[in-house]
């Protein structure tokens, strides 16, 4: 029987698998759950039923010719794309193989420098190196915008041998590039290019959004089915356009990705690409509803900007995603890492980050109309009871970074520790970022200057949550010898 | 044959009423709506299967979340009621001839369409001129509002379901931003006897005292709520809910109750020690 997007193939399995009853002399040690009672109550026998290990019944994900290549080639087929993998190690592990397989040691790669830490991670390991195109500031808001297309011609008429162009698209704000045109560029050149679109699974599946990395004809994409397409934490999927040799992509994901790879994780990829396919179309068009909605709620509040389709402007902002509910909050007098915080200590609202102007609440067909009237009321509440005038607060949520050394051979080099006050005109080797949003501060290789200083000292102190650095404190940062 | 209608009061104790008949079942975009008739406490309304009010027990559930803030605030005429589809609080309030406006905002058209059906002891006055009602969110209503009530009677179902919005802080703070600057809100404030209930009362409590400088609680008792032993809480920006409550004044009225009296209000606010308890730990 010829398999359809109503068909799970892993899951399908799993529920075949669980009937047999099969005694487990293999791993997990814990045994269907039984020798470990307390993790079965607390997470359900269900679950731990189908914690199982790779085998002839349920295929392997190293080397799938069975129920797990079934699978991808669904979700392929529901993508557009040639091929996909299903990935286990977030969509980190998706965007290190994009690069991994684009570049050796020593290529060079177009990128953004706006992007998540992953990429500049596979920086490191591969030893590529970065031709940064540092993406327009929106000035009012403070947020890195797309990149535009006349900086990357620019930059591929200056490094004709680059192998790959990165886009990160959407951003996490929600902007998107000219993708299609970037693609066009980037192959009159015989360049990859390589699309970061972890929030943009719902492109996929909705009217109405931003074009896809496989529609604009990008080679490959790394998507994170876990944020808007609703799978478990940690799954996410591969996209491989028809360019790509996937077999060897396939050796490449195998260098680093586990070789026990996670049937809670396959399984919910399997399951949210079936959801997806049959019904993605209005699961989204209620998110945006819902999106819409709190919009122009909380632009009626006063003094808090929720953003969208106005800040389009053809080039770095040449498309806005609306699923994403984006809020500049300077004008209250407050930085967003502060609403943030506020929402979760005051008004028990969990939001998925605050940065320096601005916040964004994470929206999906989970959301209940109910919960976003409280969201909307606490930020009314949060402007009411903590409101101030807006001055004296940092605007600027990025600094174009001046790259000293590429980032491999600033990470491997020899180091030493220093005061972060003193640690000004040295070469950093490692990253500061705050996290969310997993966007590096600081980089290795790049040159610490008292503005970057400025904005480490001011985001500690706004309360951001720092995370990169050896010293976990932050007060100190390696730099080269 | 017997048939029973069962309220699960935690996982271990059970409510039942023998039940005559079944009047109503329907289902709204928010909530299962039930009405039955019974013998002991004649006609009873549930949503979701829990018990909203009977017959025989809601006088004393309606006239305390009322006349409470009523005796105490010295010329309420601009009332808002959230929840309250029932109609119970709006019956005892359009009986102070004072009130000017009152705003009844449910979120369930349905349950007032099948309560004027079905309950007319408690819904007989939702037609009264000075009633508006609004089917909306509470919390979204509440929170265009400004300066606007006297009092504010917060008739909710439970933290969980459709009143979850209820119980907030963002929602407490708007009804200080809504009322006067001499403004009183009550509500419906949880049981404190059962684990469950009495988390639920602390977190309410706890919530209403970081957004009002005076909070009380007071208690009645009420046979078809879990344990019987029932709070209420009142929140104000200006009067005590014993020193500023004006006996006299309340009796000129002449109004007659069947639980409520000037001298039981003074006395609901005296909490058993384990309840004082409670609160002092959340304060």
């Amino acid at each position: 029987m010829a398999l359809s997007q109503v068909n799970a193939p892993i899951y399908e399995a799993l529920r075949r698998f669980r009937r047999m009853r099969v005694v487990p002399f293999d791993v997990p040690g814990h045994k269907r759950g039984r020798g470990n009672m307390e993790l079965t109550e607390f997470l359900g026998e269900d679950c731990m039923n189908v914690d199982v290990n790779s085998m002839k019944p349920l295929d392997n994900l190293c080397h799938p010719v069975s129920v797990i290549r079934d699978a991808e080639e669904l979700a392929a087929e529901a993508f557009k794309a040639a091929n996909v993998f299903f990935m286990v190690g977030g969509t980190t592990s998706a965007v290190q193989s994009m690069i991994m397989y684009a570049c050796k040691s020593g290529d060079k790669i177009i990128m953004p420098r706006n992007v998540h830490r992953s990429a500049i991670n596979a920086l490191i390991l591969t030893g590529a190196v970065p031709v940064y195109v540092n993406p327009e500031v929106n000035s009012q808001l403070g947020i890195a915008l797309g990149m535009s297309v006349e900086q990357v011609e620019r930059a591929i008429r200056e490094n004709p041998q680059a192998k790959a162009v990165m886009v990160n698209n959407p951003t996490y704000y929600g902007i998107c590039s000219d993708l299609k045109k970037i693609v066009e560029l980037a192959h009159e050149h015989n360049m990859l290019v390589l699309v970061d679109e972890a929030h943009g699974t719902h492109f996929y599946f909705g009217d109405n959004f931003p074009i896809t990395a496989m529609e604009a004809g990008a080679d490959i994409s790394s998507v994170s089915m876990h944020k808007s397409g609703g799978s478990l934490t940690q799954s996410s999927f591969l996209l491989m356009g028809k360019n790509i040799n996937s077999d060897y992509m396939r050796q490449v994901v195998n260098l680093t990705q586990t070789t026990s790879a996670s049937y809670l994780l396959l399984s919910s990829l399997d399951i949210s690409r079936k959801r997806l396919a049959l019904s993605g179309r209005e699961i989204f068009a209620k998110t945006v509803e819902t999106a819409e909605y709190a919009r122009s709620e909380i632009n009626g509040i006063g003094g808090y900007y929720a953003y969208s389709r106005e800040l389009i402007n053809g080039d770095s902002v040449y498309d806005f995603d609306v699923s994403k509910l984006s809020i500049y909050t300077l004008p209250v007098g407050l930085a967003g890492i502060e609403v943030y915080d506020l929402l979760r200590d005051e008004y028990d609202i969990q939001i998925e980050f605050g940065d320096i102007g601005n916040i964004l609440a994470y929206l999906s067909v989970g959301d209940r109309d109910r919960d976003i009237e409280r969201l909307i009321s606490a930020l009314a509440e949060i402007k009411r009871r903590f409101g101030k005038s807006g001055a004296d607060m940092l605007t600027q949520e990025y600094i174009s970074p001046i790259v000293a050394e590429p980032p491999r051979k600033a990470f491997y080099s020899d180091k030493i520790s220093l005061p972060l006050e003193e640690s000004a005109g040295r070469v950093c080797t490692e990253f500061v970022m705050c996290y969310p949003p997993g966007i590096p501060i600081l980089a290795p290789g790049e040159l610490i200057t008292e503005d970057i200083i400025k904005y480490i000292k001011y985001a500690k102190e706004k309360g951001c949550q720092m995370t990169g650095t050896e010293d976990l404190n932050i007060q100190r940062l390696n730099v080269l010898v | 044959m017997e048939l029973w209608f069962t309220e699960r009061h935690t996982p271990n104790v059970k409510f039942s009423i023998k039940v005559d008949r079944q009047l109503y079942t329907g289902k709204s975009e928010f909530q299962r709506i039930d009405v039955f008739d019974s013998k002991e406490f004649g006609r009873f309304l549930t949503l979701d299967g829990y018990m909203m009010l009977t017959e025989k027990d809601e006088f004393i559930y309606h006239e305390m979340i009322t006349h409470i803030p009523m005796a105490v605030h010295p010329n309420p005429k601009n009332i808002l009621v959230i929840g309250a589809g029932d109609g119970g609080v709006i019956r005892e309030l359009t009986r102070y001839p004072n009130v000017e406006s009152i705003d009844l905002v449910e979120i369930d058209e349905l349950v007032v369409e099948v309560s004027k059906k079905y309950l007319p002891t408690t819904a007989c006055r939702l037609d009264d001129k000075r009633v508006h009602i609004y089917y909306e969110d509470g919390v979204k209503f509440i929170r265009r509002c400004e300066n606007k009530y006297d009092v504010i009677i917060v008739d909710s179902t439970d933290p969980f379901g459709p009143g979850e919005g209820l119980f907030t802080k963002e929602f407490y703070g708007s009804c200080n931003k809504a009322l006067r600057e001499d403004g009183i809100m009550v509500n419906q404030h949880e049981s404190p006897f059962y684990d469950e209930d009495a988390a639920a009362m602390q977190r309410s409590h706890k919530r209403i005292v970081e957004s009002f400088p005076v909070s009380r609680v007071y208690q009645a008792h009420i046979p078809t709520y879990p344990s019987g032993h029932w709070l209420f809480g009142f929140a104000s920006k200006k009067y005590h809910p014993v020193h500023d409550l004006k006996a006299a004044k309340w009796n000129m009225l002449g109004m007659k109750t069947k639980y409520y009296n000037t001298k039981l209000h003074a006395g609901a606010f005296a909490l058993p020690n384990y309840v004082e308890e409670l609160l002092k730990d959340v304060e």
